[in-house]
């Protein structure tokens, strides 16, 4: 028998160091998650009330008010952003790994998606100013929302041509030798199997851009006042809590907190949803 | 009893995309109808690829290359002007994986039948326990028809296949080793299914298993390295094989 107890011992104790690393590790970044939203809470508490979310801001230096005007124009933006984003994404993607797949082209559109995400958002808000905002000789909501597309439109992009790419290939003979087209091979086959993922990715998509501040500096700007035109400028709760937090007003600060707070809970909630959505699919299935 | 020929096929060469040697070379064989024909060999013979350009599966990917022809009633499908769909819709295909649509029980056998734009309820409802009721599944699944067809065991998930192929009343149905993946049980209950369908369609089945072959067919095209080497009555080939090749195969000498 070949065995040496020395060099067990020695295996065992690394094994044990590297254990105590890694969960270190994981407490670490636990930790700062817990800190940063303790913290912000904390500081935006004594801001959060109803008026808060019902009440238009007050005018400056003003204690009192609310963000109304940046929750809807927030709301708005991330919508119109995810009606433009979405759909391209997702027919684009159902492109490159269904029809394209395999080809060149697919190659040269997944590289070109690749960049898109990678662009600082900031330089996708200057080239969108000089595009829709320049034009039109003021700062507006559509500018804002179509901002938001770009970022969002290579990551449903990308989901898409994974979760497609997932789906087996028998799947999709057994439908075309039952007489379907590719088309509906697709819609019907295809789509349904990779829908938990797809759906995952778009609510993953919507979180990513409900952070955005740069993209909407240039484009949307702000608004003090409450306004549901998307050719005016918007208020949004990003760029709302960058210019607060910069102000001189307490109130100002206070506020900001509040709308960091809320927006850190809304993206912790989205990606506990979309994490559900996972397991409750998978769960079902067994 | 005279036979009659559903499908044939004539001096048939197939060329896989990119490639310059045939992988079926020069086959010439016939299908009778209402019978049970069998492709056997060892791995790599062709066997697969034949049954594939019986409904041109290959189509689906870009550079195959059929040369020769194949009949349906006469007509050959590997020409130009042949409707794809049309050929689908009598030419049926199993897999050998199961692969239930992701939906319910019920929409997956009336699938191809809405396909086809059935939309009568009565008339779906009465076609899909038609097929289920040929595949041999009826019983077991009338109650749970709307549950979701991945619910189900390997071996009814197979016949669901079936049941689904069959809803769209093919006239020759293409078996690629169906009971590969399925314990024996199950292998049996398909088996039986598969000779009790003789009445109602034409089967064309490859399979591995030589046994099975001599269990379910009535005639058997023995193909070895892309080539046809014997093709003749069941009992036949099993029993007296003209060829050398072929009385090794299928004593177990080699493959």
């Amino acid at each position: 028998m070949i065995y040496n107890p020395n060099i067990v011992k020695r295996r065992k104790i690394r094994g044990f160091i590297a254990l105590l690393l890694s969960t270190l590790a994981a407490g670490l970044g636990l930790f700062w998650l817990g800190f940063i939203l303790f913290d912000v809470l904390r500081h935006g508490l004594t801001a959060i009330n109803l008026d808060f979310f019902l009440e238009d801001p007050a005018p400056p230096g003003v204690p009192g008010g609310g963000l109304r005007n940046a929750f809807v124009g927030q709301l708005l933006i991330t919508l119109f952003a995810t009606i433009i984003g979405v759909p391209i994404g997702l027919l684009a993607g159902t492109f490159i790994a269904e029809y394209a797949r395999g080809t060149k082209f697919a190659k040269v559109i997944s590289i070109l998606s690749d960049i898109m995400v990678s662009v600082p958002s900031i330089v996708v808000g200057t080239f969108i100013y000089a595009i829709m905002v320049m034009p039109v000789g003021h700062f507006n909501g559509w500018a804002g929302a179509a901002a938001l597309a770009f970022i969002m439109i290579p990551v449903v992009l990308r989901t898409t041509e994974d979760m497609l790419s997932l789906v087996p290939w028998t799947l999709r003979e057994a439908a075309f030798a039952l007489g379907a087209s590719y088309f509906k091979v697709i819609k019907d086959i295809v789509y349904r199997a990779a829908i938990t993922g797809i759906l995952t990715g778009i609510i993953l998509s919507i979180a990513r851009v409900a952070g955005e501040t740069a993209p909407l500096l240039f484009t949307s700007f702000n608004n003090s006042f409450f306004t549901l035109n998307m050719n005016e400028p918007m208020s949004s709760l990003t760029v709302t809590i960058f210019v607060y937090a910069m102000g001189p007003y307490e109130d100002w600060h206070e506020k900001a907190w509040a709308a960091a707070f809320v927006i850190t809970f809304f993206i912790l909630i989205v990606t506990i949803l979309s994490r559900s959505i996972i397991y409750w699919k998978y769960k079902s299935k067994s | 009893m005279s036979q009659n020929l559903k499908m044939q096929v004539k001096d048939f060469y197939f060329y896989y995309a990119g490639t310059k040697e045939p992988a079926l070379k020069n086959i010439n064989m016939p299908v009778y109808e209402n019978q049970v024909t069998a492709l056997i060999g060892p791995s790599g013979c062709g066997k697969t690829t034949l049954l594939r350009s019986f409904n041109r599966m290959h189509d689906l990917y870009h550079g195959n290359k059929y040369k020769g022809e194949i009949l349906l009633d006469g007509e050959n499908i590997l020409s130009e002007n042949t409707d794809l769909i049309e050929l689908r819709s009598k030419v049926g295909m199993v897999f050998q994986k199961p692969t239930p649509f992701p939906m319910s029980i019920f929409d997956n056998i009336a699938y191809g039948l809405r396909l086809r734009g059935i939309k009568n309820k009565s008339e779906l409802q009465d076609r899909v326990e038609k097929a289920l009721k040929q595949a041999a599944l009826w019983e077991e699944v009338k109650d749970r028809l709307n549950e979701p067809a991945s619910g189900m065991s390997g071996g009814q998930q197979q016949r669901l296949v079936i049941a689904r192929a069959l809803a769209v009343e093919p006239e020759v149905l293409l078996f690629d080793e169906p009971t590969s993946a399925l314990d024996p049980i199950s292998t049996a209950k398909i088996e039986e299914l598969v000779v009790s369908l003789r009445d109602t369609v034409t089967i064309i089945i490859v399979t591995h298993n030589m046994q099975q072959a001599a269990r379910v067919s009535d005639y058997t095209a023995f193909m070895y390295l892309g080539e046809l080497i014997e093709f003749d009555k069941t009992d036949i080939i099993f029993t007296s094989p003209k060829k050398k090749l072929t009385e090794d195969y299928v004593s177990g000498r080699f493959g």
